[in-house]
């Protein structure tokens, strides 16, 4: 100890020989998305054997990574917020309740597509920051703010939707926008020239009619891979990424420290609101029209995948990438099962036992990790 | 702990050189809180290169004391100096930016996070503009893996989860990254209550060593011995005021110690049990 301490620094320059001695497996483990990127190798090899082939080709993974991307995005967010130390039970609601801003945006005010979609972000980012304020102000737990607007939004979608067209259902929501040059970005199919090239080339499947069994690549994948790379990029290498660990991990040594804990936690809570908007937006735009039920019960599918995603429930852990791969299981396994023998309805058991397996591993992990008994 | 010999050396020098001014000075500070009443009228002072010891037994006053200094309080009367002027903190933010750093006992450090990202937690670096701006990790990691090193912890990957070190060493880390960021005045909460005895040399041997550095220290103990081992005076609080503050050659363990408790039933206690208590 005290040679050490009377140690000279060393310089950039010199290397301490006592830095590689991390072993590489402590290094891993330290990693949070290791879980599920493991379990997503397991759930891959468990259908190699018992799935029809056809699950592997390249329109059976479209098929998959679609539902995934929808789920994603949300999960990507919700593990941002876990993070950051709360919760959002509302945004399977939101879904809804923004779907039916955007269809009386654009059905009853007309408004073009573009203001539309940025009058629906807006209504969600100011709910998310009413849910953000309500829990940092009243410091009640965020469980039970956002359990409250989950009641509360899906309600309200549901008597918005009946006083505007007497049916819990509002169509023709494409059909009003169909000349926007920017529906492309929020629907269909993406590198629809490229997969028709490719089925001319016969490098991947084509139809009778000469066209790709692919069409593309749905552009909510699209969304859900820029978005969780986002994610990953402001969580580990902005300023603001580390404040969102801190404001998890111990949100009084954050406030200690100068972290603006309340403002990380309220745009958080803007963020969750956003991604199911945009959830919203692009499965709207995909149907055509909006339903009352639409995102029931996303907001613990996508708890579920960030927990698989390695976020601790307590906060101050987890990963932005692990919620991807946590998402792609869940899309896996409900598209799966449909390509296996059995029954689909597996699936609520499967997603009961990961997220088991998921919680207990991660205290393991977290055990490793801080050393703590 | 041989630094006996500098702490005559700096009585000798606190006695004679009385025109420098404080880092810290409060005069008369009074805290109410409602109809309590937490303090009662305070005043300290420290001067840089020297350890002040805040000594005083649960319910004292020490927390609101320090929490006061740091900005989470703004004083209800009373004056408060530093480096001889007058300041008025709205937050703890405040207080940092004027050179006041405090390590609270358990509220330092995030044990999940990495000990970089601890160490730069509200003040990372970052490089590049817009919507590129990042944090300088590489730089981060140069930076605390020196510091580390400087202060004899045996890091071997700055990755590692605070967590993972011992008590004495997140207290040290605490320590060394309010220096790092040019604390002038180093307010320590009880930093070795909850340590064993290797775990409290460490930390006080550190204490010592920022202090000859040339920073203030506000030790605040309830344990005269670790007082005793790197202080100069002692500040004694109770019952919201300051009871006196005493070089360290004007006062035994002893009487430090009867002060603190209020003194009468303590020696009645420490007879029945037949020893100190």
């Amino acid at each position: 100890m005290s040679e050490a301490s009377h140690a000279p620094a060393i310089g950039p320059g010199r290397h301490d020989e006592r830095l590689m001695h991390t072993p590489l497996l402590t290094r891993l483990m330290r990693r949070p998305e290791l879980g599920a990127m493991a379990g997503l190798v397991l759930v891959i090899i468990f259908f190699a054997f018992t799935a029809s082939p056809t699950m592997f080709t390249l329109e059976g993974m479209m098929t998959i990574l679609s539902p995934s991307a929808q789920l994603g995005i949300l999960a990507v967010a919700a593990a941002l917020l876990m993070i950051g130390g709360e919760f959002d039970l509302s945004i399977g609601s939101m879904v809804a309740f923004a779907g039916l801003i955007l269809g009386l945006a654009i059905i009853d005010a007309r408004l073009p597509l573009l203001l539309a979609i940025i009058v629906t972000l807006a209504v969600a980012a100011l709910l998310g920051a009413v849910n953000g304020q309500l829990v940092i102000r009243t410091r009640l737990p965020s469980f039970i703010v956002t359990l409250a607007f989950l009641f509360i939004l899906r309600g309200l979608s549901l008597v918005g939707l009946k006083m505007a067209t007497g049916t819990t259902q509002m169509r023709g929501i494409r059909d009003a926008v169909a000349t926007s040059p920017l529906l492309g970005i929020f629907s269909g199919n993406a590198f629809h020239g490229v997969f028709v090239g490719l089925a001319h080339q016969g490098v991947i499947r084509a139809l009778p009619n000469g066209a790709p069994a692919a069409p593309g690549v749905p552009i909510s994948v699209l969304w859900f891979i820029a978005f969780a790379l986002v994610a990953t990029w402001i969580l580990l290498r902005t300023r603001t990424g580390n404040w969102i660990f801190a404001s998890g991990g111990d949100p009084n040594a954050a406030r200690n420290s100068g972290v603006p804990v309340n403002r990380v936690k309220t745009a958080l809570f803007m963020l969750t609101s956003c991604s199911a908007a945009l959830v919203a937006v692009l499965t709207v735009l995909d149907a055509g029209s909006t339903d009352a039920l639409r995102g029931f019960q996303k907001e613990f599918q996508a708890i579920i995948a960030a927990v698989i995603g390695g976020c601790l429930l307590t906060g101050g852990y987890g990963s932005a990438i692990g919620a991807f791969f946590g998402a792609i299981i869940f899309g896996t396994v409900s598209i799966g099962l449909t390509y296996t023998n059995f029954d689909s309805d597996w699936f609520q058991v499967f997603l009961g036992a990961m997220l088991l397996i998921a919680v207990l591993f991660n205290n393991y992990v977290r055990r490793q990790v801080t050393g703590e008994r | 702990m041989s630094e006996t010999a500098f702490s005559t050396n700096f009585d000798r020098m606190a006695a004679t050189d009385d025109n420098r001014a404080a880092l810290i000075e409060v005069r008369d500070i009074i805290k109410h809180f409602g109809h309590v009443i937490a303090l009662a009228g305070v005043s300290l002072n420290v001067y840089s290169g020297e350890v002040l010891c805040l000594l005083g037994d649960n319910g004292a006053g020490k927390s609101t004391l320090i929490k006061t200094l740091s900005g989470v309080h703004r004083p209800t009367s009373g004056e408060f100096l530093v480096e001889g002027r007058n300041v008025a903190f709205d937050s703890p933010r405040d207080a940092l930016d004027a050179g006041i750093a405090t390590v609270y006992q358990d509220l330092a450090m995030i044990p999940l996070m990495s000990i970089t990202r601890n160490f730069f937690m509200g003040r990372e670096p970052t490089s590049g503009a817009g919507p590129l701006r990042r944090l300088d990790m590489g730089y981060c990691d140069r930076v605390t893996r020196e510091e580390m090193q400087r202060i004899g912890i045996d890091v071997r990957d700055p990755h590692q989860a605070v967590g993972t070190l011992s008590g004495g060493e997140r207290q040290c880390v605490a320590i060394a990254r309010a220096v790092y960021f040019g604390a002038k005045v180093l307010i320590l909460d009880e930093p070795t209550s909850a340590l064993g005895v290797a775990q409290t040399s460490m930390v006080l041997k550190y204490i010592n060593q920022v202090r000859a550095k040339g920073l203030g220290v506000i030790f605040i103990t309830h344990n005269v011995r670790h007082a005793s081992a790197v202080g100069q005076r002692f500040t004694v609080l109770n019952r919201g005021r300051t009871l006196g503050t005493f070089a360290k050659s004007e006062i035994t363990l002893d009487e430090l110690q009867s002060l603190m408790a209020g003194g009468k039933e303590l020696q009645e206690l420490s007879g029945e049990l037949e020893g100190t208590v």
